[in-house]
């Protein structure tokens, strides 16, 4: 029988929470790495035992983290376990190492972007927040940072280079912080389409290479932010993820700051399917693992009341790729609740009947394994949960 | 030999339980420490100093026989009593919120 591993990034630490298919009794392993912010945590495709996580503090900066035994023991890369240098003496302690391309050959120094006065800041790592392993090889790993800037390792983790033509596109002066910071957040990497990648940043907007990450053009047309100030412009739009079905890659959907939208030619133009959402706010999308029409999203009740409409925490799913919207209900609460669903916290699991799965600001991971029908905690009482990544193992 | 005191989140990071200890040649400061301390424990490479602009982060103090270090010159010779092992070179994590 399958066995689902679900990764879970929380504000002090992280957990790894596995069951057999059934996903009805689950073993919860963690805190790992306990105390630290744990931005996101991802496995490997090409090998599913190959986890990659984000480790992050305010007093001690940037840490990779990496498991060769799904999620059982960790290293940082470069460093092997049990070992206190490196085989062969250098790099040590690179795999922590994100620094700006600002070289002559490669780099574009672009060095600042708009911060929150409209006035012009300079470009400054902070932290990790996404990790997307290669489809094909386990050692490639993309990073999406803060401040926002796409990076790639090649030798799985040990040293990171930014792919410097996104961050030199020459729309940067426009690009501006959200409240979360000025983050790349969503990474996609396209299944059919060699070389071509999707990012998200909040907040500029979309962008596609279709070059492997060497150039970038911003797809954000149809957008539509009233909170800026040219509602259409080409960049500055807060985008808060994208997601898409491996069978349909030019097919995205997006939870925007406010409005979930649609595109089917890859970027070129977007519509928006809200539909009769309650609010059209929230910052999850997901899609269902075998029906690419299928969505869901968790609409929360304003960019200043980051919580449920009501007190009630629901899913919402449409079975038409929009517009149409259902409540889901069943097994989660419908009064007093006042959590949030991060960006990065909401994932499937690819069994059939497809496993959805959400975490909260308030510590619970939620589980529907009947495609969001009823849904079940399989935890409580984490920390606030920053990103839940689902894998399905043979 | 210098011995040093580190945070209890770097302890696990380098996989050290207690004091660490380093050794320096020539003038000892809290320049030829940090080196050593990481070339030693690469794992905290960017921990404890800024990757890139190698400057003291700012939630984290350098302490010594009662007196605070964090701003003085970091190839600014430490105390005797650090040099000869008297005393530990504290790595203070400031007490903030969270």
């Amino acid at each position: 029988m399958s066995t689902v591993r679900v990764s879970v990034g929380t504000r002090k630490g992280a957990f790894v929470l596995t069951s057999d298919g059934k996903r009805e009794k689950w073993d919860v392993s963690g805190p790992h790495f306990a105390g630290w912010e744990m931005y996101h945590l991802k496995g490997s495709p090409a090998d599913p035992n190959r986890l990659y996580a984000s480790q992050t503090s305010g007093w001690f900066g940037q840490i990779i983290q990496r498991s060769d035994d799904g999620g059982k023991t960790w290293f940082q890369p470069g460093t092997p376990p049990g070992e206190t240098t490196t085989p062969e003496g250098t790099p040590k302690g690179e795999s922590n190492k994100f620094t700006y391309d600002t070289s002559a050959e490669t780099g574009k120094p672009l060095t600042t972007h708009q911060w929150y006065d409209g006035t012009q800041h300079p470009w400054e790592f902070k932290r990790v927040w996404h990790l997307e392993p290669s489809l094909s090889d386990p050692d490639t790993v993309y990073a999406g940072v803060e401040d926002a800037a796409l990076f790639r390792t090649t030798n799985g983790g040990r040293t990171w280079e930014e792919l410097s033509g996104l961050r030199g596109h020459g729309t940067g002066p426009n690009w501006q912080p959200g409240a979360g910071g000025m983050c790349l957040h969503t990474i996609l990497l396209d299944p059919k389409v060699k070389g071509r990648m999707f990012i998200a940043i909040s907040a500029a907007g979309a962008f596609r290479s279709d070059d492997a990450g060497k150039t970038w053009k911003p797809i954000n047309r149809g957008l539509k932010s009233q909170y800026i100030p040219s509602p259409e412009s080409e960049v500055g739009h807060c985008v808060h993820r994208i997601a898409q079905h491996k069978s349909r890659p030019d097919t995205l959907f997006m939870q925007k700051h406010w409005d979930v939208m649609r595109t089917d030619n890859a970027g070129e133009s977007w519509q928006e399917v809200s539909g009769n959402l309650p609010t059209d706010f929230g910052f999850v999308i997901d899609v269902h693992a075998h029906e690419p029409e299928t969505i869901y999203v968790v609409p929360i009740k304003s960019d200043s009341e980051h919580y449920p409409l009501d007190g009630k925490l629901r899913v919402y799913r449409s079975k038409t790729g929009g517009n149409e919207w259902e409540e889901l209900t069943r097994g989660l609460p419908q009064s007093n609740c006042f959590v949030n669903v991060l960006r990065d916290a909401m994932a499937v699991d690819s069994l059939d009947k497809c496993g959805i799965y959400f975490g909260t600001t308030g510590g619970q991971v939620y589980a529907s394994a009947d495609a969001g029908d009823s849904w079940a905690p399989i935890v409580r009482d984490l920390p606030a949960v920053l990103s839940v990544e689902v894998q399905t193992l043979p | 030999m210098i011995r040093v005191v580190l945070p209890a989140h770097l302890r696990a990071l380098a996989r050290v339980k207690g004091e660490v200890t380093v050794e320096v040649e020539g003038t000892a400061s809290v320049l030829s420490v940090l080196d050593a301390l990481e070339a030693k424990y690469p794992m905290l490479e960017g921990t404890i100093r800024d990757h890139a602009t190698r400057v003291r982060r700012p939630f984290l103090r350098f302490f010594a026989c009662e007196e605070d270090l964090s701003h003085e010159p970091v190839d600014a010779p430490l105390p005797e009593a650090v040099v000869n092992g008297k005393e530990p070179l504290l790595v203070i994590g400031a007490i903030a919120g969270g």
